[in-house]
């Protein structure tokens, strides 16, 4: 007799919790074969308003935790998704991806988020400048995270192209509500496991699954999310999320649908895009050299 | 070392640790100096004080554009503000009359000017300079207390203080102990110029802070401060014999404590700037400081003082250019 | 003994005579066409508008209003200039004409100042020694940026954008331009300017100077022109970067306007920035800075400190010093040297700021103006405060952009850290503290884009400048502000 295999419920990542949605709606999602592998939440606004809350809470403890630290933690997330490597080949195949493929997709996002890891305490000082003004003041401009940041993850690659919006985004200090994708979620889901388990504090990644349509424009529109980024999203929605961010003009990052396995589409802009200028002034005495006097 | 900081007046700023050096409270960790005085002690704490701050203020000053009317009535105040100085070791009898005269007849052949506010001489001198001028307009100040360098016993000091106001000295300018100053003893700089303020006995009281060799604005500021509550009834900047001496920011930081002093006590306390004001412009610069931080009350010499010895014949040749439309030449300005 | 007389010469008070500056040695036409492609041409509707002298209400001059046919034209001039010479160009080349124009408004910075103050109402003091030599210092420093691109963005390849349309505010019409023009030229890209239609006069010089530079014709476009010229900049489909300093409303429906397009945007907009005074402060000092802070340019200043927060202790001390320190400022005639606050704008902002007056006083705050006299003709407001503020009145929250300063208390650090953010804009800062630790845990923590730490107000062409939140986005000036001119592969 063979042992009835256990199946796993897929929730939600709320605030360092696994809830399901608010609404207790689902769809089915189903594999290549149209076998039904899981139902997965169908989220609502009021969740995508929950998570924006979780996201803001853990903002001002995320951004001012020392860069190495933030490195750190995202090493870990890089470590742990090594460990559940078979885990989530599995499921990708499950979603339809080709075997080979599927252990392309986790072996390069791992490789990616390790990348980022070690841009943590980095990118700052290729941000920031020392900048010679005019006046007796000492002058510089240091990056600073942008907020809450709402990600919209691309449709296609199911967990590098994930991994590739959001760990940027972390690694610079925002906190994130993740949009997963409607097409490919289970290993969004995994993926939060991941980063539960990785000393992530509760509420800097935060993942809804559902669809663009309905949870765009509550994130889009939200006054107390900073900034929107998307790859890939369809013209309309795009426009749309465009319209609705200019109520708190926020910032809003789209990059164009691309082949994430691409080396080319990793680098310091996917930090830098989500990053605010800050230039603090002071006096300086004496100027003009040691010996001067008043 | 204990933390206990005793507690000063905190009348309007709370105590910082920058403004008034721990080591004035050093007999609070056995060390055996004076205790110093209550009166010492209820001195407010000093704000601190940024330079480039002071720079930017003092630079807006200077954009004022002082003309036409304003101009010449400002000229004639500066004149009628100065202290004609003489202060070298080779002054004489002769030097000294010569400046009385000046001092009553600054440009006859231009009538209707005023007079210089004071001569200022040595101790030495006074006796000269009182015979000169006998009951004038222009009143007689004399250095003291070892000027310059204050480097002498305190019974010197007021000895050197006695005999001045003895030989008619209506004003005394003295010097404060920036040795000790700078040393931490700022009680003893205190009761100095209380000593010597009991010595004037009716004379007015200047108290040359030597702000050139002070270092900091923090420290002009706190020294002014000092000054004031010892019974300065003028703070003055320098002695002239350092540079640099009455720099706008010095005079601005000066003129915001007694400005603090005059709102807190309603005294008022005069000014006198020193050494480096040679041109009328950068006079007019300073009466522009005193109108807008203190007020036209300050705007005479009871309470501002120019001390200055080629800065009067800068404002002569600017009165008669502004008269004639010609361009001055120093050869038409009697030089002493 | 004769009597002695007294020896004073100040009987009657001292009071600074008027100080004019010269308006004789400027030129000024008596009507501007546009300037496109490098001719002076006529508007298609023939519709001219007049631009005024705020503080005496005078015409200085007709200017001509571009509508969506006069854009067309300038985008397309724009356009052909940037395919045909300007993206062409070797960067040294297009360096050497940057420094041109900065060289050339240097020699004109007198007629620069007065036209400004003509045109804008600002104190002839702020346009001779802040707005203008700001503005050539902003040429000068990105002309040397053209040709060394490649080290601003290291091992990345750079590439201009296009066609950038900017629109800029009335509050300091030269330095903007300057703001937009410079780092947009250096970077490859060619320009179609639009300033506001209170304040076109000091655009159309610099545009007099690009002709006189030598500029290649197209490079350069400068519209004059209303809201509606600027809707059709930011529509025009040929443009491929929109960059916008103004109000958060209008930034706001930029931003509708370009959705679902590929336009880059940057957006300079309104503030209400915090100001705040701890007890150790450098008080004088610190007054200086808070007069600095909202009475600069007739408080009409984006990053104005309009939020004054004062620790309590020292709270009564700071608002007397402050009184006394409002009663010797001068306002009046914007040409008088003499003069600290010049003309209001325009008669509709001057509005706006007696209708905050007025909700301040109604929401029943202390308000205090100084005696002075004020002119009875042209458009001028007494620097006002209002103390006993709460965070939750209207004049606390909103942007006055006028010379209205609002007072709060508080009595931690964390207390005014939380009020200071506590805003939905989030352009400046101002922090006065003796105390180095205190001042990075604030710098840190104030969620602002220029935070001025014992200062205020100061600004420098290698100094980025730009907000967070609904205060804008992209930077301007320094390094930083290049990248909102460039795409990077």
């Amino acid at each position: 007799m063979t042992r009835l295999q256990v199946l796993k419920t897929y929730k939600l990542f709320i605030g360092g919790q696994f809830p399901r949605t608010e609404s207790g709606r689902y769809y089915a999602l189903h594999g290549k074969d149209g076998i039904a592998i899981a139902n997965v939440c169908l989220s609502s606004r009021k969740d995508a308003r929950n998570a924006v809350v979780a996201a803001r809470k853990a903002f001002g403890s995320w951004s001012e935790r020392s860069a190495f630290n933030r490195g750190q933690i995202v090493y870990r997330i890089a470590e742990m998704l090594e460990g559940r490597r078979s885990q989530f080949i599995e499921e990708l195949q499950l979603m339809g991806l080709t075997a080979a493929n599927a252990a392309k997709e986790v072996d390069a996002s791992v490789d990616r988020i390790v990348y980022y890891a070690g841009w943590c305490d980095k990118y700052q000082q290729i941000l920031s400048a020392v900048n010679p003004v005019a006046s007796s003041h000492f002058n510089f401009s240091v990056a600073e995270a942008t907020g809450v940041v709402g990600i919209i993850a691309p449709e296609e690659s199911p967990l590098l192209g994930l991994v590739s919006l959001l760990i940027p985004a972390i690694a610079g200090g925002n906190t994130v509500v993740v949009i997963a994708s409607e097409k490919y979620p289970l290993s969004a889901v995994t993926l939060a496991e991941v980063i539960h388990s990785s000393d992530v504090p509760g509420g800097v990644v935060n993942i809804l699954t559902g669809t663009a349509d309905e949870l765009v424009p509550p994130l889009a529109s939200h006054l107390d999310v900073n900034a929107m980024t998307s790859s890939g999203l369809s013209a309309d929605i795009a426009r749309a999320m465009q319209v609705q961010a200019a109520d708190n003009v926020k910032r809003v990052v789209r990059y164009s649908a691309m082949d994430w396995s691409k080396p080319s589409t990793q680098g310091l802009s996917m930090i830098e895009d989500l990053q605010e200028i800050k230039t603090t002034w002071h006096p300086i005495e004496n100027i003009g050299g040691a010996t001067s006097s008043y | 070392m204990g933390s206990t900081i005793p507690t000063v007046n905190f009348d309007w700023i709370s105590f910082s640790t920058e403004c008034v050096s721990l080591t004035e409270f050093g007999f609070f960790y056995g060390m055996s100096k004076p205790k110093p005085s209550p009166q010492f002690l209820s001195i407010p704490a000093s704000p601190s004080i940024d330079k480039v701050g002071v720079e930017e203020r003092c630079a807006r000053f200077q954009t004022r554009s002082i003309k036409n009317d304003a101009k010449m009535q400002g000229l004639k105040m500066v004149l009628n503000m100065i202290d004609l100085t003489t202060l070298e070791g080779k002054d004489t009898p002769g030097k000294v009359r010569q400046m009385c005269y000046k001092a009553q007849h600054l440009h006859d052949s231009y009538p209707g000017l005023p007079t210089v506010a004071a001569v200022c001489v040595y101790p030495s001198m006074v006796g000269i300079a009182r015979k000169e001028l006998k009951d004038s307009i222009v009143k007689i100040a004399s250095v003291s207390t070892a000027f310059p360098s204050g480097q002498a016993p305190m019974s010197v000091k007021l000895e050197d203080t006695r005999f001045a106001v003895s030989e008619g000295a209506d004003e005394i300018d003295m010097v404060i102990s920036r040795g000790k100053f700078l040393a931490g003893e700022h009680n003893f700089v205190f009761d100095e110029i209380a000593a010597i303020k009991e010595a004037c006995g009716k004379a007015r009281l200047k108290v040359i802070l030597e702000t050139g060799e002070l270092s900091t604005l923090d420290n002009v500021r706190r020294a002014s401060d000092i000054a004031i509550h010892a019974g300065a009834d003028f703070i003055k900047t320098s002695t002239g014999k350092i540079q640099p001496a009455a720099t706008m920011q010095v005079t601005y930081t000066m003129l915001m404590a007694i400005r603090d002093h005059y709102d807190r006590t309603g005294i008022m306390i005069g000014m006198k700037p020193a050494g480096g004001i040679s041109t009328s412009k950068l006079a007019l610069h300073n009466l522009v400081m005193v109108k807008e931080v203190l007020g036209e009350k300050w705007l005479s010499n009871e309470w501002f003082r120019f001390g200055a010895s080629s800065l009067a014949n800068d404002v002569l040749m600017q009165i008669m250019k502004t008269e004639t439309g010609l361009y001055q030449s120093p050869e038409y300005f009697s030089m002493d | 003994m004769a009597k002695k007389t007294t020896n004073k010469s100040n009987e009657k008070g001292w009071e600074y005579a008027p100080s004019l500056e010269s308006t004789g040695h400027i030129e000024l036409k008596e009507s501007y066409d546009l300037f496109i492609d490098g001719k002076w041409v006529k508007p298609s509707s023939g519709k001219y508008f007049e631009t005024i002298n705020p503080a005496n209400e005078k015409v200085l001059a007709k200017v001509a209003h571009a509508n969506e046919e006069d854009v067309d034209r300038a985008v397309k001039a724009a356009r052909k200039a940037y395919d045909t010479v300007w993206s062409k160009m070797a960067p040294s080349e297009r360096a050497k004409y940057i420094f041109r124009i900065a060289r050339l408004m240097q020699e004109r910075a007198r007629e620069l100042a007065v036209i400004e103050t003509l045109d804008a109402g600002k104190s002839i003091r702020e346009s001779r020694d802040i707005d203008v030599p700001l503005a050539c210092n902003h040429f000068f420093y990105y002309a040397g940026w053209a040709d060394k691109l490649d080290y601003a963005f290291p091992t990345r390849k750079v590439e201009s954008l296009g066609v950038a349309g900017q629109i800029i505010p009335w509050n300091f019409p030269l330095l903007m331009a300057a703001w937009k023009i410079a780092p947009a030229l250096a970077a490859g890209n060619t320009v179609v300017l639009k300033p506001a239609e209170t304040t076109p006069l000091t655009a159309l010089k610099l545009a007099e100077i690009i002709e006189l530079s030598g500029l290649p014709a197209g490079v350069v476009n400068i519209v004059t022109g209303f809201g509606d010229t600027g809707a059709a900049i930011v529509a025009h489909p040929d443009v491929d970067k929109v960059a916008f300093t103004g109000s958060t409303a209008v930034g706001k429906h930029i931003q509708r306007a370009i959705a679902g397009t590929d336009k880059k945007v940057t957006l300079e907009l309104g503030g209400k920035s915090a100001n705040i005074i701890f007890e150790d402060a450098p008080i004088d000092q610190a007054v200086e800075g808070i007069v600095n802070g909202i009475f600069f340019n007739q408080g009409h200043v984006c990053c104005a400190g309009s939020r004054l927060f004062v620790q309590e202790s020292v709270a009564e001390l700071v608002v007397r010093k402050l009184k006394q320190r409002m009663d010797s400022l001068y306002v009046g005639d914007p040409l008088d040297k003499n003069t600290d606050i010049g003309a209001i704008n325009s008669k509709e902002q001057l509005e706006v700021i007696n209708k905050y007056i007025k909700i301040g006083i109604e929401e029943g705050a202390e308000m205090y103006q100084p005696s002075c006299e004020i002119p009875s003709k042209g458009y001028f407001c007494k620097p006002t405060l209002f103390s006993n503020v709460a965070q939750s009145n209207l004049i606390a929250q909103e942007e006055i952009f006028g010379p209205v300063l609002t007072i709060q208390t508080f009595r931690t650090v964390d207390e005014v850290i939380q009020k200071a953010n506590n805003s939905p804009f989030g352009l400046a800062a101002g922090v006065w503290t003796d105390k180095g630790s205190r001042i990075f845990n604030l710098t840190t923590k104030l969620r602002a884009g220029v935070v001025w730490a014992n200062t205020y107000n100061k600004f420098d062409p290698a100094s980025p400048f730009g907000g967070y939140k609904e205060s804008g986005f992209g930077r301007e000036g320094g390094l930083h502000g290049l990248r909102a001119y460039v795409k990077l592969k």
